[in-house]
């Protein structure tokens, strides 16, 4: 058996991270999903700041942690606050046809 | 599974599921609070938020059109070079730091044996990070003001009750008196 190190939790960082970057440039379906994309690049720097927080023992990974999540849990209020109120104005919430400011 | 799955429903559940796996990870090494934190906040609240969205919406049946698209797909290898750069990147960074061999002798040591996660996190919010804390706290108001405003709407055409002009309602607006002359009756006008 080999040791579950810091290694281990900044290579599932950056594999979530690169997950959320996959999700944001290849969607092509709808907004939600680049939402939810977001929220995997916020996860993948908690489990950054937590992993660093225990092997360190250092309190204050943890504590940015709880301040990146009520950032996240507000902007992921916000932004679907933000897609109903456009869905409701043009009917559609997939990216290509999202072109307004195109002109 | 959810970036790439044609449903978006599936796509929340994959999203609960990758929460709750963190969670179990943040409480297996040692830090018990945030992932209860994580638990309730995020497969709680945002999950159930983006679940409720994504029913409003109806875009559940949606397909998914990766490759293939009609319309100029051509920043999906723009897409696919970039992300594979950014985890090299990342991989090789990983891969090539080192500790500085003292590191650990210059951070204070809060998180003795004796005191559970969630007490010294308690000690240390709630004393040197009070500003922050507080200014989250305005955070989540402003969000909550922001949201509800946003979505907020003001139907037309709704009959409402409305007391002010209900209490404030004088005897010569509603009533009138009319001399009704004798096999004529009374015409209405509303």
């Amino acid at each position: 058996m080999f040791d579950i190190g810091i290694g281990h939790y900044l290579t599932l960082g950056a594999i979530i991270f690169t997950i959320g970057v996959v999700g944001i440039f290849l969607n092509r379906k709808n907004v939600i999903v680049i939402l939810m994309s977001i929220e995997l690049i916020l996860l993948a720097v908690n489990i950054n700041l937590v992993s660093f927080s225990i092997f360190l023992n250092d309190l204050s990974g943890q504590i940015f942690t709880l301040f990146i999540l009520t950032v996240a849990a507000a902007e992921a209020a916000i932004g679907l606050a933000i897609i109903v109120v456009y869905y409701r104005n043009s009917g559609t919430i997939r990216v290509e046809e999202i072109d307004n400011l195109k002109g | 599974m959810v970036t790439a799955s044609k449903n978006t429903v599936h796509s929340v559940f994959f999203l609960i599921l990758d929460f709750i796996s963190i969670s179990c990870l943040f409480i297996l090494i040692g830090a018990e609070f945030l992932g209860m934190i994580m638990l309730i906040v995020y497969v709680g609240a945002v999950a159930v938020l983006f679940l409720f969205v994504v029913m409003m919406l109806n875009v559940a049946q949606q397909k998914n059109q990766w490759f293939g698209a009609t319309s100029g797909s051509k920043h999906i290898p723009v897409g696919m070079i970039v992300s594979v750069i950014i985890f090299f990147e990342l991989m090789i960074v990983i891969g090539g730091w080192k500790l500085k061999p003292d590191l650990k002798n210059e951070f204070i040591n809060i998180g003795t044996n004796s005191v559970t996660n969630t007490h010294s996190i308690g000690n240390v919010l709630y004393t040197d990070y009070i500003h922050l804390f507080q200014l989250s706290g305005m955070i989540l108001l402003v969000a909550m003001i922001g949201a509800i405003v946003l979505t907020f709407r003001q139907r037309s055409g709704l009959k409402r009750q409305s007391y002010i002009r209900q209490i404030s309602r004088e005897k010569y607006e509603g009533v009138e008196l009319v001399d009704v002359n004798n096999k004529e009756g009374v015409k209405i006008d509303v």
